[in-house]
């Protein structure tokens, strides 16, 4: 594959930090986004433009006026129609060189090693709104083997960790299992700063590139954490925990699991921040 | 003494057990928050009896999920 006159000014200042070499390793990558929303509309953006060739994009929910104040991907125009449509148009036109896939779905035990399998991505972010799916994430990427971005945001703050097979801990060896209805709130109640899933989902996606890439140091066996009102990161280092349930010594949980979404929050299933 | 909590240093008078800690540092929800001290989980039967002492460092992890649509 040579990359064309057109592709070496698109990427130019890509290829000033990592070559033509870097740039066909992005173009040949494979990323999936789980939510296309408030993390997964910067991050998904990013990748495009950055020259990602493959992004997956996850969702089964429509566009609503309320999402437009975090969910760049998507326009005033687009209310009311699919998410994955609206995401698919915004990217397409912003870069024809990636190829969009979209699964209008909700992941669960079934549909997410199938979605997975699909295209065999390579990196997989994590950009839902609720624990459901965020602990199924984990999972499927823990027993598959397929290394992943984690991120929750809300109010004005969030945090993430890259999982990757191998190094470091997973998302369930800090969070042991499902918080109980009404234990944490949901953006919905408490709101959420759009820019604050801007930074959180551009860090996702500088985290994909980065293992595309193979280059730096990925956010494994660490939790970064924002708060956007003192504009403070932590880089919080984390152990492996010897106890956890999917990836420690002795694991109790050898299959997906179809948590139950807490009552107390709005539809059962997924979604995006 | 001082410990850092969260990366913020923490005065006290008397030594503290982690569920001490909790309540004075006015952790919201403490049933729900992850405890590391010193970069090692402590798990959540221990937190009575596991006593801090001067220097140490200890954060709380708290689960962010958000959900809106």
């Amino acid at each position: 594959m040579k990359l064309t006159n057109e592709q070496l000014e698109r990427y130019s200042r890509n290829i000033i930090l990592f070559g033509g070499k870097g740039q066909k390793k992005l173009l040949a990558g494979k990323v999936l986004v789980i939510g296309a929303g408030g993390l997964g509309a910067p991050a998904a953006l990013y990748l495009a433009a950055a020259g990602v060739g493959t992004i997956g994009i996850v969702d089964y929910d429509v566009v609503d006026l309320s999402n437009l104040q975090r969910q760049i991907i998507h326009s005033t125009a687009s209310v009311g129609q699919r998410k994955v449509d609206s995401a698919r148009h915004t990217l397409e036109g912003l870069n024809p060189d990636v190829h969009v896939v979209t699964y209008n779905e909700w992941v669960n035990s079934q549909t997410l090693p199938q979605i997975i399998d699909d295209q065999h991505y390579d990196f997989i972010i994590d950009a839902t709104d609720n624990f459901p799916a965020k602990f199924l994430i984990n999972d499927a990427c823990v027993l598959g083997g397929h290394p992943f971005s984690h991120a929750g945001i809300i109010r004005f703050g969030g945090q993430t960790l890259t999982y990757v097979p191998g190094k470091g801990p997973c998302y369930r060896c800090i969070f042991d299992t499902m918080p109980p209805a009404g234990a944490v709130p949901s953006c919905k109640e408490a709101g959420i700063l759009g820019a604050v899933g801007g930074v959180i989902g551009c860090i996702q996606a500088t985290e994909a590139i980065k293992y595309l890439l193979g280059q730096g140091e990925l956010l494994t066996g660490a939790l970064l954490t924002y708060d956007a009102l003192t504009m403070r990161f932590r880089k919080i280092p984390i152990g492996h925990n010897p106890h956890c349930a999917i990836c420690g010594d002795d694991p109790a949980i050898h299959e997906l699991i179809d948590y139950e979404q807490p009552v107390c929050e709005s539809k059962v299933g997924k979604g995006s921040l | 003494m001082t410990i850092q909590v969260n990366g913020d240093p923490f005065q006290t008078e008397k030594p503290l057990s982690v569920t001490e800690l909790l309540k004075e540092a006015r952790v919201e929800a403490p049933e729900y928050v992850t405890v590391q001290l010193n970069q090692q989980f402590i798990r959540r039967d221990d937190f009575d009896t596991t006593v801090l002492h001067d220097g140490d460092a200890v954060d709380f992890l708290y689960y962010m999920g958000g959900g809106s649509r």
